[in-house]
């Protein structure tokens, strides 16, 4: 009777101390977090005494995994972007007229001349002068397309081509639409990720959410637009060839061509050919720098093919304006004065140190692919969360306190064996937490205080059927038994039931309502082991060494 | 001496009450859901887009003022109210400044923020703004989405398990108990038109998860006397069986309230709203699985002819052994 073999014994109390050893680094919070900052920054190549000390903080041979803190705990700001993703299709198309033109072009004894039809809506219509012809031409254009490279869009081709009359009509095929915005989306991620990266914030989130949204969490951001000055300019780099300046923008610029306004004086527009003689993605590399009139620039550096495209034009160009362009604003339209060979040259504008320093990161980082429109964003100043971290300890320990108390004037020793498996179960959880590198937030301390008020119902539920079965008692030891193997459905059914509202909770919800999630599921499984296990070992244990003969819950 | 909340051997008849209770219950859903229609609930920006400004001063609040000072910006809908809390310190005060989606726009334009905290600025020149948030419509429209489904889906999955561990009665009887508390819970909130956002749906299925919890314990305990006593009337049983309970039911739900009063008190204005949805929830939780759950399960019968099966009851756990 009442026996636990000695192998679940071990079992029982190696889950215990593990629990504990991995919930103790968060005793020493700063501590451990200093000692892994500067273990990181060691294995990035960083070395400096500093950093050797900061490594002694805390012994190598202990766990040093501790809890995330969220962004409600921390502060920091929050930002959920969406990639405008179908504002790519039209600058995709019109990267296809060359080689629509090169085609038609060089069957035009064919198809006769060749223009191109301005459109609104984005997609490419080419003119044909020989009508007859439509249907060679139509052939040539469609020999243009390429198949699609994805799992599900597998044997399609990247292109739509339709004509009438004298038009061709060229769109993006659905399946080409649907692998350019994921490769928008991933493209958009990796260059929010390098632009904070260069920003230098410590641990910063950048998920992708559902088909196209990016959520950007980054503890330490002083607010969400600073973070949005970092990630928010899309930073497409043009260089283009000046056609002529003009101070009316609804000015007709003619077919190939547009108007853009000077980035500094108002009223002033440039008449470009849209198509650029090299982009922002040629660059290898871009500094802040000065001009020689000291005033704050910008140095870049082209790679091979963009040096060519740049020496080439400027060589036959000697004497004409060209356009820098950034995020459609004409930055500065210089005058070519020699053949700019090497591929480097200087941007200059009305910058300041600041913002010249800027433009560099956001060069070096490269082009966002399209624009981001902001759905939500969160600051949070880290002395609110410092005051929400020190209310929820207090209440925490408050609560604790109080259920304690309760539980030792109601069940006596049984309370005492119960509040012991609550402090464990509370361990358990900050163990949990750090191992699965959760993150806490606001409400997951109350769902820590509300594990801590719900965990002794498992053991409540025991001690009460331990009470009945001892008015029709058999003996202490067989109403502890029979207390335990009748209480056991109710708690399964009710932790079952409990534990699915969290895991749904979990699955729909984000940042502070997952944390919350988290904790509550988490405490529902630390507390059904310690009331099943813990507990019932430790009166076993009791009951082993003292032989009561009745005993009183 | 031990304490004992709930003397031993209790022989309350929950249902000779059974009238008035379920009664009181029937009209106060029905109240919720006036309540609802016609004064709608006070959402937060959450779940109708806009955007929220701390503010935190060591002056003293004057809403007037602020408003006075915010009026000009043109900015529609703006609500200041201030904030009050044992845990501020002596000279800290605190106000949160709401302001509507902007026509049009999906995010929040920095000028717009710039302009309002300068604004206060003006006002009050020590203002600090610990956090500011703002949300667009259109993710706003989607959160509501989620959280309908959310609850609705965890009220399904409930069901669906109750019913597969018990009788189907059963599984009516809880999913409407919990039904009766959400109901309850959006009408005090409707009521007194406390903010209602994200953080309070999550208490909704805290709630939900807590009175299943409640729910379930009684339930089993039915379903075991059921078995033990063939003979016995199904009130009967289901009377004794929330006797028997009534112990236990009181002690967690005193436990649990005990540690969310103590967060009520001293965890910070930020997730009071929260917290105080729990505590409401876990009050009519523990009142409708003694009140409500039981009278649906009587009012639906339960079959009790399990001459033919071979294991009426689902303890295939009890072979569980530590």
């Amino acid at each position: 009777m009442l026996q636990i073999s000695i192998f679940k014994q071990a079992l029982i109390v190696l889950t215990c101390v593990v629990g504990l050893l991995l919930a103790m680094p968060n005793l020493f919070y700063s501590r451990v977090e200093q000692h892994n900052d500067a273990v990181t920054a060691i294995e990035a190549g960083a070395s400096d005494p500093a950093l050797e000390e900061a490594t002694g903080l805390w012994p190598s041979f202990l766990p040093s995994g501790i809890v995330n803190l969220g962004l409600d705990l921390r502060g920091g700001a929050h930002l959920l972007a969406e990639v405008q993703v179908a504002d790519v299709y039209a600058s995709t198309l019109d990267g296809m007229w060359t080689q629509v033109r090169d085609v038609l072009v060089s069957e035009r004894d064919t198809v006769g001349f060749v223009t191109r039809e301005e459109s609104d809506d984005g997609l490419l219509r080419v003119k044909i002068s020989n009508v007859d012809a439509m249907d060679r031409a139509l052939e040539l254009v469609r020999g243009l397309a390429q198949p699609v490279v994805t799992l599900t869009g597998a044997g399609q081709s990247n292109i739509v081509v339709s004509g009438e009359g004298d038009l061709i009509t060229i769109d993006l095929s659905e399946a080409e639409k649907m692998a350019s915005d994921e490769r928008t989306v991933l493209q958009s991620l990796e260059i929010i990720r390098r632009r904070i990266d260069a920003a230098g914030t410590r641990e910063p989130s950048i998920q992708r959410q559902g088909e196209d949204r990016i959520l950007i969490q980054v503890p330490g951001a002083k607010s969400a637009q600073e973070l949005k000055g970092w990630i928010g300019t899309t930073a497409q780099l043009t260089f283009q060839p000046v056609v002529g300046r003009t101070s009316n923008p609804d000015e007709n610029p003619g077919a190939g061509n547009e108007i853009l306004p000077d980035a500094e004086q108002e009223g002033v527009y440039y008449v470009l050919e849209r198509t650029p003689v090299v982009t922002g993605e040629t660059l290898t590399n871009a500094q802040p720098a000065f001009d020689q009139n000291g005033r704050p620039a910008v140095s870049f550096q082209f790679n091979p093919t963009g040096a060519r495209a740049f020496g080439d034009y400027t060589a036959e160009n000697i004497g004409a304006p060209f356009a820098i362009v950034l995020d459609n604003e004409v930055l500065s339209a210089p005058t070519i004065q020699a053949h700019i060979a090497g591929g480097s040259g200087i941007i200059t504008g009305n910058f300041t140190v600041e913002s010249s320093t800027n433009l560099a990161v956001l060069l070096r980082a490269g082009a966002l692919p399209t624009e981001l429109t902001f759905l939500e964003e969160r600051t949070i100043g880290p002395e609110l969360g410092q005051d929400s971290v020190d209310a929820g300890k207090i209440a925490a320990l408050v609560g604790m306190g109080g259920v304690i108390v309760f539980m030792v004037l109601t069940y006596g020793l049984f309370g005492v064996f119960a509040n012991i498996a609550l402090l464990l179960n509370v361990a358990l959880i900050f163990g949990a937490l750090s191992v699965l590198g959760a993150t806490l937030t606001l409400p997951g301390i109350a769902g820590i205080v509300l594990t801590i008020g719900m965990a002794v119902d498992a053991n409540v539920l025991v001690f009460e059927r331990i009470r009945e079965e001892l008015k029709v008692a058999k003996g202490p030891a067989r109403a502890i038994e029979l207390g335990y193997e009748r209480a056991l459905s109710a708690i399964l059914d009710a932790n079952v039931t409990t534990f699915m509202t969290a895991a749904i909770l979990w699955l729909v919800g984000s940042g502070p309502v997952r944390g919350f999630a988290t904790t509550l599921g988490l405490g529902i499984v630390t507390s059904v082991f310690t009331a099943i296990f813990v507990t019932r070992l430790l009166i076993v244990w009791w009951f082993q060494r003292r032989r009561p003969k009745s005993i009183e819950v | 001496m031990r304490m004992r909340l709930v003397p031993d051997n209790t022989n309350f008849n929950f249902f000779r009450v059974a009238r008035v209770t379920f009664g009181a219950s029937v009209v106060a859903v029905i109240a919720s859901v006036i309540l609802f229609v016609v004064m709608g609930l006070n959402f937060g920006i959450d779940f109708r887009g806009g955007t929220t400004i701390r503010t935190d001063s060591t002056a003293v609040v004057d809403v007037a003022e602020y408003r006075a000072a915010i009026e000009p910006l043109g900015l529609g809908d703006v609500t200041i109210t201030e904030v009050f809390d044992p845990t501020f310190r002596e000279d800290q005060h605190v106000a949160m400044v709401r302001i509507q989606a902007q026509d049009g726009e999906e995010s929040v334009s920095p000028e717009l923020i710039a302009n309002v905290e300068a604004a206060l600025q003006t006002v009050d020149p020590s203002i600090t703004f610990p956090s500011v948030e703002s949300v667009g419509p259109k993710v706003s429209g989607e959160l509501i989405k989620t959280a309908i489904y959310a609850v609705l889906g965890s009220l399904v999955a409930i069901v669906l398990y109750i019913w597969v561990r018990f009788e189907w009665q059963f599984a009516i009887g809880a999913v409407l108990a919990l039904v009766h508390d959400v109901a309850l819970t959006i009408g005090l909130w409707s009521l007194f038109q406390i903010k209602f956002d994200l953080a309070i749906v999550a208490a909704l299925l805290t709630i939900v998860g807590y009175s299943i919890n409640d729910t379930v314990v009684v339930f089993d305990r039915a379903r075991e006397n059921l078995i033990k006593f063939k003979q016995m009337p199904l009130i009967e049983v289901l009377n004794l069986s929330a006797n028997e309970t009534l112990s236990r039911t009181l002690m967690t739900s005193g436990t649990t309230l005990l540690a969310l009063v103590a967060l009520l008190v001293l965890g910070g204005d930020v997730i009071r709203g929260f917290v105080f949805a729990i505590t409401w929830g876990i009050v009519v939780g523990t009142y409708s699985s003694i009140y409500v759950a039981k009278n649906i399960v009587l009012m639906l019968g339960v079959k009790r002819d399990w001459s033919k099966e071979k294991k009426p009851t689902g303890n295939q756990f009890m072979d569980i052994d530590a």
